[in-house]
């Protein structure tokens, strides 16, 4: 143990100064091993569809990082990751299992759309942080939901925030709904007459919302590395610190390894809990937001499906480290630009990245397997063992 | 009263209890399923992904046998129904094992391992799914009412009572027989024990380990049952169609204090109120209330179930830890 900051931990101990970005090649060792083995089983699995993995793979790598325009795609894809996977290791550090950032994120996405196109006359320099602040605002809502419903009630998160997800793509379907002749226009539905148009979706953001444009790749179809992506890794920065460095993120941590102990300790737990979710809310509509304001430049009910999922898996292979969250989404970033191309390429369906990507997270979380197989010995201590489950019924 | 009116009022109650109890089934099967895993102290959030992979197992098998090329004799309707349900539920046990292995074997973090599995079902199904698969139907109807038209409203108390497919009857039987099996055999009550005090259960001689495989192979078999209720009944799979059942199943569970018959209670509730849905888009209510916050009701009843319940609730104390032997 060699941490010497103001966040040191009773016990157990943090594994090599957790808060820094150490190149410590053991801990890197598995979750190489685990993306590796994910990969092999994948071939097998196109092996089994009687396709060709090399030719997949290489489409794969081709779609990420064949051009600039591939490139750009890779990073504007890790993104809201990034955010989503902030959302989720956020509130692990608290103890709290957050699968909700897909609720989160779409109502996030929803709010910053509607500023978006219905505040109109404010130059970018206010219209785009009150946009990204009404999507942090809108994520950070839904997260107080289940917060509240935890810290005052036990109602455990992971099935409250399921929920919840239903709940929001509801909600938003029906703010954005088109209208039809059983049924009346969403609230924030462009199309107002019926059988104007088809689309469930809201009116376009103003330009004046859309966040500037950092690099435009030379193949123009609209992909364009826009300021979310720098915005992004800053807010992991940010987090890391928060986490890292200061009291609170002490008292959230101290909250995520033992409640009972924190409570002793004069921490209002249940505050806490609620803090937590509302700012691991706020990470995830910042997600959603980004994809409005960067990307899309208006909401559809289509959009953004599994991103909020995509994170947990982000998050866990990064084992809830803010500043590992970073290559972790770049990968699953570059996996998800990439899966066009490889359908396109060698006819695997681009599903096969969903199975790929919970066989990393199975390797990632049951390490065990990985160091088994590779005979790789365990690392000293075990790290800060977040109990999720323990709290299950009891308040 | 008018007669008239009555009579319409009759058959739209009844249409909303047969709806009720279609929709209870899965839920019903799925709540088992935690009860019977969460009673040996394994907290089992990948339900929900069990339910996923039986219902795309048993469509398939059923989709498989459909095919032309397949020999007869698989062909006839209860026989290949009946292999569809049971690759389903052995697919669902094969899943339970995987969180298994994870959670009790490696001692990973039950609710982590349940969410891998749910990822991965998620997955693996969309990925191994074929749009536009063709099968020979669906189950039919196990038993016509036999009560004529002309008996008024004993006619249509038969409604509810007959006129379902086997799975259902098969559901409904199995809710007192897990409680008979749960509170009155040996099985029943070792179960109880490692999920209460597993320490103290391991002394006594049993194998804690053992009967957790053994009851999480159970809870994935009714996990896949479930699902293949969903597809089995005649509608075709789609992807992530269990939406959320798995984790209304938990729900349902807790509300019915980890007991099979009164989770029966909480899933006709739950299915109530997915019944609703349908009645309001044939009642043309959709311009008062949009359909999309009827489709809410269950995830919101889940909430407040779960707001509610949970903390009153004892659940088994030692579920959701990893037990260690000594």
């Amino acid at each position: 143990m060699t941490s010497t900051s103001v966040s040191e931990l009773p016990t157990p101990a943090e594994p090599s100064g957790a808060g820094r970005f150490r190149l410590d090649l053991n801990r890197l060792l598995v979750p190489f091993l685990a993306i590796f083995t994910a990969v092999i089983i994948g071939s097998i699995l196109i092996l089994l569809a009687g396709l060709d993995p090399i030719k997949a793979y290489i489409g794969l790598l081709q779609g990420a990082f064949g051009s600039d325009t591939g490139i750009v795609r890779s990073l504007t894809k890790m993104a809201p990751l990034i955010l989503g996977g902030l959302a989720v290791a956020f509130a692990f550090k608290g103890g709290l299992f957050n699968i909700g950032a897909q609720g989160q994120l779409i109502i996030g996405a929803v709010t910053s759309a509607w500023v978006g196109f219905a505040v109109s006359g404010l130059p970018p320099i206010l219209h785009i942080p009150l946009a990204l602040l009404a999507g942090a605002a809108g994520g950070a809502l839904w997260g107080l939901i289940p917060g509240l419903l935890k810290a005052y009630t036990g109602a455990h998160e992971v099935i409250s925030t399921i929920m919840l997800n239903y709940v929001a793509s509801l909600l938003v379907e029906w703010l954005v709904t088109a209208p039809t002749a059983d049924a009346s226009a969403g609230p924030l539905a462009a199309c107002r007459v019926v059988g104007g148009c088809i689309a469930s979706r809201t009116p376009p953001i103003l330009s004046s919302a859309m966040l500037p444009n950092l690099y435009t790749p030379s193949a123009a179809n609209g992909e364009v590395l826009h300021l979310g992506v720098l915005l992004a890794l800053l807010t992991a920065l940010l987090v890391s610190v928060l986490i890292y460095r200061t009291t609170f993120g002490f008292s959230l941590r101290m909250v995520g390894l033992s409640a009972g102990a924190a409570r002793y300790s004069g921490i209002n737990v249940a505050r806490m809990t609620v803090l937590t979710m509302v700012i691991a809310g706020a990470l995830a509509g910042l997600a959603g937001s980004i994809q409005t304001l960067g990307v899309n430049y208006h909401y559809e009910t289509n959009q953004n499906t599994t991103l909020g999922f995509d994170s947990i898996a982000v998050s866990l292979l990064a084992g809830n480290n803010p500043l590992a969250i970073i290559p972790s989404a770049f990968l699953f970033g570059v996996l998800n630009a990439g899966s066009t191309q490889m359908q396109i390429v060698s006819h695997v369906p681009n599903d096969l990245i969903q199975v790929i990507q919970a066989l990393i997270l199975m390797f990632v979380a049951a390490d065990q397997i990985i160091r088994s197989l590779y005979r790789v010995r365990a690392t000293g201590d075990g790290g800060e063992k977040v109990k999720l489950s323990s709290g299950w019924g009891q308040r | 009263m008018d007669f008239n009116i009555s009579q319409t009022t009759i058959v739209a109650i009844v249409a909303v209890i047969n709806a009720s109890i279609r929709s209870a089934t899965p839920i019903v099967l799925g709540a088992l399923s935690g009860i019977v895993s969460e009673r040996s102290g394994v907290v089992n959030i990948g339900i929900e992904g069990m339910m996923l992979v039986g219902a795309f197992t048993g469509f398939m098998v059923n989709v498989y046998l459909s095919a032309a090329n397949v020999a007869p004799i698989f062909q006839v309707q209860p026989i290949r129904l009946l292999i569809a349900a049971l690759v389903a539920m052995i697919c669902g046990g094969l899943m339970a094992l995987l969180h298994a292995v994870l959670s009790i074997r490696f001692k990973i973090d039950q609710i982590i391992s349940g969410t891998v599995l749910n990822i991965f079902a998620a997955g693996i199904t969309s990925y191994l799914y074929v749009s536009g698969a063709k099968t020979l139907g669906g189950l039919p109807t196990a038993i016509l009412n036999p009560i004529p038209e002309s008996a008024g409203i004993v006619y249509r108390l038969g409604q509810i009572i007959f006129n379902k497919d086997i799975l259902t009857y098969f559901t409904l039987a199995l809710v007192p027989l897990t409680g008979f099996a749960l509170f009155r055999t040996t099985w029943g009550l070792r179960t109880r024990a490692i999920g209460e005090n597993p320490r103290a259960a391991d002394t006594l001689g049993i194998d804690v380990y053992r009967l957790q495989y053994t009851n999480l192979w159970i809870s994935g078999m009714l996990a896949g049952l479930a699902g293949a209720t969903l597809t089995l009944v005649g509608i075709a799979f789609d992807r992530n169609m269990t939406t959320g059942r798995g984790f209304i199943a938990l729900a349902v569970m807790i509300f019915g204090v980890w007991r099979p018959t009164r989770a029966l209670w909480g899933a006709m509730l739950f299915g109530f109120a997915s019944a609703l849905q349908v009645q309001f888009q044939n009642g043309g209510l959709a311009k008062v209330i949009p359909p999309q916050f009827v489709e809410m009701l269950p995830y919101i009843l889940t909430l407040v179930v779960l707001a509610g319940f949970v903390g009153r609730a004892r659940p088994p104390s030692h579920v959701g830890q990893a037990y260690e032997v000594e």
